[in-house]
Parts: structure tokens; sequence; C-alpha cells
């Protein structure tokens, strides 16, 4: 599904990502952790299309497609999800519309009908029980107002509304106590199926352990240094990020 | 300049003619007033940014005579707004239309009508209150209006009437040569009494003209007036507008002035607050293109306590245009408790577009509470970036952030028919379809 090479990145004329290489199937669940400036969130942004930073050189493929080439919109269209580590407020926007006219947008890209309002609405009201977001949209703006806790629980809202095979969640579970944690690990197991795929960014361990990886993969300084199953993230809690910077050095 | 000066002279038993005393007098002041002052030029501190010298051609016909163009009303204007029920006036060329009863007295007790007929019918009133407030003797405009405007609107709410309907002035520049077109208006609220009132700027064909407009609006005590004015005209139109408010105790103003187009604009809004607990809530929204100008000047001046006004000016500019705001705040040595805030927001969506903002507060009393800000900035980008990995469009992510930082102001307008067309048309104008209602035949832009 998603195939990346050798892929390089700067910023401002400062490589943030330094040769990575990843390949992920339908059906898997990945994690990436590593100590924070290490380019994990410079990841997330590129694959969902940011135009902030600069691909120097590699390729990434997505669904057989060269992504880099296309919209972030059509990335989206094509099934791939951000979930954001700092969702944006957009006061003004309503909840409704932004995610009517995401859903109606996606759905006129694959030559579906729109949905109309009965059909919409009650399509929230089913995504909202599934991942259990019980915050009232009507006459609410994108993310305005909304806890740091409700935020994170929107992304996962808007994953669930959008179906995507392709998730990439990037530490959406920075600042969650642990009641908001089991939500939106549930939520994300929730919506795994074996014809989608989810890479899992985060600092901690603490996620992992409601949502099982397949492959753990550690990045440190813009590269894969350390890439195993489910027990290399136990071994890191318990070892903390020194253990892997000793032993590169 | 000359070119007015000799008009007046060539015109001056005419224009001097069936008035009383008070109005030609009125009329041989202006003059000399404009005689001295003449015609601003960016030399001008008010007028650094606007040059309105470049617009009143003189080649452009200018008639002291109503247009002897044969029309029909409702042949070319049918205002479709659903639901939205008023008093409605057309105006053409200034001139309030000859073939139609001049005024119009309501069993209620409202007077509308042409001012012209008003001076001669209601001189008591009319002179109570006519060319009182605007400032004759330093602005030359207004001068010039004084000295050579025939004809406007006139309308009187007496004492306690609390008008339900709207009344809606559609002014229409409608001529097939390249003309100058001056109006006067003037509004009396009196005492208690409640009144909206929507202006629509329209022309038609794409002839160029100068529109010189000068109106006064007495807010009696404890009176409100909502004053709507929707500007949408051809890029071949350009205008100077001056609006002179005199508030009285405990009385309310509230003015939205939304431009969607309009090839040369400058709104010059002037507040007075004569008594003490008078509000005023002034909001102001540009969106501009091409090579559009669009200059809002306003000066609200606090002389007595325990007053407030509140004022948000808001503009989004693309391509070559030019924004202009400058707003003054002034609080008198006795205006204690006064409460004054002032924004003006801009959105540049090009590199060539441009805005000069200046907000201004003079502040003579020390126990007042006042505010001013002004900013010009692009699009958030990381808003933009989150709707488009939603899978919303560029555009449409770029739609929904500008007509969401517009809604601010429509969302001020109180007539809720209104208020929802005026969504539309931004959101058309966005869209850069032409900002006009479906049946409407007056092609504004």
């Amino acid at each position: 599904m998603l195939s990346i090479k050798n892929l390089r990145v700067s910023v401002s004329n400062k490589e943030i990502l330094k040769g990575i290489n990843l390949e992920v199937k339908a059906g898997e669940v990945h994690a990436i952790m590593g100590p924070n400036g290490s380019g994990k969130s410079t990841l997330a942004s590129v694959l969902a299309g940011r135009e902030i930073f600069e691909v120097t050189s590699g390729e990434v493929k997505y669904k057989g497609k060269n992504l880099l080439k296309i919209s972030p919109e059509e990335r989206a269209r094509e099934g791939m999800f951000l979930g954001f580590q700092y969702p944006v407020e957009i006061p003004g926007v309503s909840m409704l519309t932004f995610m009517r006219t995401a859903i109606n947008e996606i759905r006129k890209y694959r030559n579906q009908e729109p949905l109309d309002s009965m059909q919409f609405m009650e399509l929230i009201e089913r995504k909202k029980l599934l991942v259990e977001f019980e915050k009232k949209m009507e006459n609410r703006s994108v993310n305005e107002g909304f806890s740091g806790g409700e935020k994170k629980k929107n992304e996962i809202f808007q994953m669930a509304m959008l179906e995507p095979t392709l998730a990439i969640l990037d530490e959406t579970d920075s600042g969650l106590d642990i009641d908001a944690l089991r939500v939106v690990a549930n939520g994300i197991n929730k919506l795994k199926t074996k014809d989608n795929a989810t890479i899992v960014i985060t600092h901690y361990q603490r996620l992992l352990e409601y949502i099982i990886p397949d492959y753990v993969h550690v990045l440190y300084d813009g590269k894969f240094v350390k890439s195993g199953g489910k027990e290399l993230a136990i071994e890191l809690e318990i070892k903390g990020y020194d253990w892997i910077k000793k032993e590169i050095e | 300049m000359n070119r007015f000066i000799e008009i007046f002279e060539k015109n001056k038993s005419n224009l001097i003619s069936d008035n009383s005393d008070y109005l030609k007098i009125l009329r041989l002041e202006a003059i000399e007033n404009f005689k001295k002052t003449g015609i601003p030029t960016t030399k001008n501190e008010e007028w650094l940014h606007t040059d309105i010298q470049k617009v009143i051609k003189p080649e452009y016909a200018f008639s002291l005579e109503p247009p002897k163009i044969e029309y029909n009303i409702d042949d070319f204007f049918k205002c479709d707004v659903p639901q939205l029920d008023t008093y409605m006036f057309v105006i053409i060329n200034g001139w309030f239309p000859q073939q139609l009863k001049l005024i119009n007295e309501y069993e209620n007790g409202l007077i509308v009508g042409s001012i012209a007929e008003a001076q001669k019918k209601y001189p008591e009133i009319v002179e109570k209150y006519f060319s009182k407030y605007i400032d004759n003797a330093n602005d030359g405009l207004s001068a010039l209006n004084t000295a050579l405007a025939k004809d406007g609107i006139f309308i009187y709410v007496p004492e306690n009437l609390i008008l339900e309907k709207p009344i809606q002035l559609v002014y229409i520049v409608y001529s097939t040569e390249d003309i100058i077109v001056q109006h006067r208006n003037l509004i009396v609220a009196e005492k208690n009494s409640q009144a909206k009132i929507v202006i629509c700027d329209h022309s038609l064909h794409f002839n160029k003209s100068f529109t010189n407009a000068a109106s006064e609006i007495f807010v009696g005590e404890n009176a409100k007036v909502d004053y709507y004015k929707i500007q949408n005209s051809s890029n071949n139109t350009s205008q100077n507008t001056i609006t002179q408010v005199q508030q009285e105790r405990s009385s309310k103003f509230l003015s939205n002035v939304v431009t969607l187009h309009g090839g040369f604009i400058r709104n010059n809004l002037n507040v007075k607050q004569n008594a003490e607990g008078c509000q005023t809530n002034l909001y102001g929204l540009y969106l501009s293109d091409k090579e559009q100008h669009i200059d809002n000047h306003t000066y609200i001046e606090h002389a007595f306590p325990n007053c407030t006004s509140n004022e948000k000016y808001k503009g989004i500019l693309d391509d070559k245009s030019e924004g202009v705001f400058r707003g003054k705040i002034l609080v008198q040595p006795d205006a204690q408790k006064t409460t004054a805030y002032q924004a003006n927001n801009n959105l540049l969506l090009s590199d060539s577009a441009s805005v000069n903002s200046e907000p201004q507060l003079e502040i003579y009393a020390d126990d007042v509470k006042c505010s001013h800000g002004a900013t010009i900035g692009q699009l958030d980008q990381d808003a933009l970036f989150y709707l488009r990995s939603r899978g919303i469009s560029n555009e449409e992510a770029r739609m929904m952030l500008m007509h969401t930082y517009a809604s601010e102001i429509i969302n001020k307008i109180n007539i809720e028919p209104l208020k929802e067309r005026m969504n539309d048309l931004v959101s058309k104008r966005l869209r850069g379809e032409l900002s006009r209602c479906n049946h409407c035949f007056i092609k504004c832009c």
C-alpha cells in the first residue's frame, strides 16, 4: 500500500529526514517511535502533503501512485488520513459544514452521489457512537473551544467518518489522560480492518498497550535505526531512548 | 473645480429661485466655501491614499435637471430578496422619480419623498436639520454637494413610531453618457422612534460616472437607527459618500457598509454623540479585486459621558486592488466612562494588492476604556492545510475560510432575509461570479 524509498526531506535547507525506507501493507499496524526532534512529525506531514517541506530525494508510492506528485486533498480522496498532533481551530467554519463538504468532495471523486442531510446526520450519529465521541456538533466551529482530549477524539471521529485506507496518527496519545487514551485507542481498533493500514506515531509505549502494532520502527536523527516486532516497544520503554543513542554512537 | 463654480454662477437664479432664505444662504455660503477648499488633493492628509481628483473628469456631463431618459422603474429593478418586505424607493441619478408622487405620507406618520419637494412642503422640519451637521466649511466635497445637489431622499420618522418594515433606497446610476451625479439626503428619526434603512447602490450600463452623495442622519433621544449600505456598482463607477450622523441622548446607531463591488469608492462616515448614553456600532466589509480602490474613513466623536462605540471593518483584497482604512475616535475631555473599540482586519490574496490601515485614538478624558488595532495578513495556512487534508479542494477550502472571515460582518445585519441574501452574494463574489441577485436586471459588475 505504501512504499517509501530513501526519502530525504529538508526545511529551510536543514535536512530533517535522512533516508527513510518503509513498506506498509494492507492489514498492518506500524508504530513509529522516537525521541523529540527525530523527525516523526515531519514524516507524517510530508506524507499528508504539507508544502513547507522540500523533498530532496527518494520516492513515495501509495497504491502504486507517486504520492509526492499529488495534492493534499487528492491524497485524502485516495484514502489517506492524517490525525494531527495539534488539530487546528477554525472559528466560524462549522463542524457539520466541514465534515459534509469533506465527505461529499470525496464521494464526488469516487463517482458517488452526495449524501443528503438525512443520510449525513445519520452517519454522524452512527460514527459518534462508534468512537464514543459525545460532543454536540450543532453550532460548533471546527475544534473551537474543544479541550485537548476532545480535539484528539475529534480526529478519530473524522477518521471514522472518512474511512481511510491508510491512517497516519501523529502523537494522537499526547496530552491525553488514561480514560481519553482508552477511548481514542478503542476507536482506532474498531476502525481497523484487513484492508486498511495504520501508522501510529508516538513518543511513548503507553498507547501501544492498547493498539498492538505488527511492526515497531525507531526513528532517530532522521533515520530508522531499529525495527522489530511489538516487543521492541517494551524494550524501549524499559531501557529508554538513551539505549538507542548509545548503541548508535 | 472651476467648472462647478461656473455652473453655479450660470445657474444661480435657478438654484436659489424657489427656495427659502435659509436654503438660499446655504447654497451661496457653500459655493464660497467650495471656492476656498476645492476638491481635495493627495496633499491633504485625509486624502493621502485616495486621489479623488483623477476620477472627477471634466468631460463627464453634469446636469441640474432631472434625467430625461424614458424609463419605467419596474422594467429594470425588481428586488427579489425573499421575504424582504420594505418601503422601497428608487432614485435615478440622484433624482426622486419625477413621474411618481414626490412625497409619500403614510398613516403611521412616516414621510418619505424627494428632498427638493420636502424643502417646499415641510420647511419647518427640513430647516431644523438640513445641513446642520455636515462640514461645509472644511470639506470641499460636502460644500460642493450643498451648493449644487438638487434632489435626493427625505425620510421623516415621527416621535414614538417604531417601523417594522425597513425602508429600502435603491440608488441607480442610469445613463448612456459619462456623468457626474450628486444627491443629498436627510433622515430624521425623532425621539423614541426606530427605523431600519437599507441602501442599495447600483449602476446600469457601463458608462463612467462619479457620484458625490451626502446624507445627514439625525437620531433623536432614545431613537434607534440601523443603516445598511450595500455597494454593488460597476468598475466604471466612482463615488464619494458622506454620511454625517448626529446622535442624541440614549440613542443607538448601527451602520453596516458592505462593498461588494465598485471601481473607486470613498466612504466618509462621521458620527457625533451629542448627549449621554449613546451607542454606536459601525461595521464594514469590503471585497475588492482587479484595480478597484476602496477607502473607508470613519470618525466618531465622543463628547459626553457614558457612551460606547464599537467598530469593526474587514477587507479581502485581491489582484491589484487597493484598500484604505482610516478610523478616528475622538474622546473629548467631558466624555468620561467612554468605551470605544475599533478594529480593522485585512486579508491580502495577492502580492500586488495593498492596504493602508490607520486606526487613530485621540483621548482627552482619563476614565475611559478604549482599544484599537489593525491587522494585515494572509489566509491561515494551518487551517487551509487542515481542511485540504480531509479531501476539501484548495479552492473550496479557501472559499470556506474567506466566507467565514466575511460573515462576521454580515452576521451583524439585523434583517434576516437581507443577511441571508448578503451571505449568498458574498459567496458568489468570492467565487468570482456576478454578485447580483438572481432575477435582477441590473448589471452591477
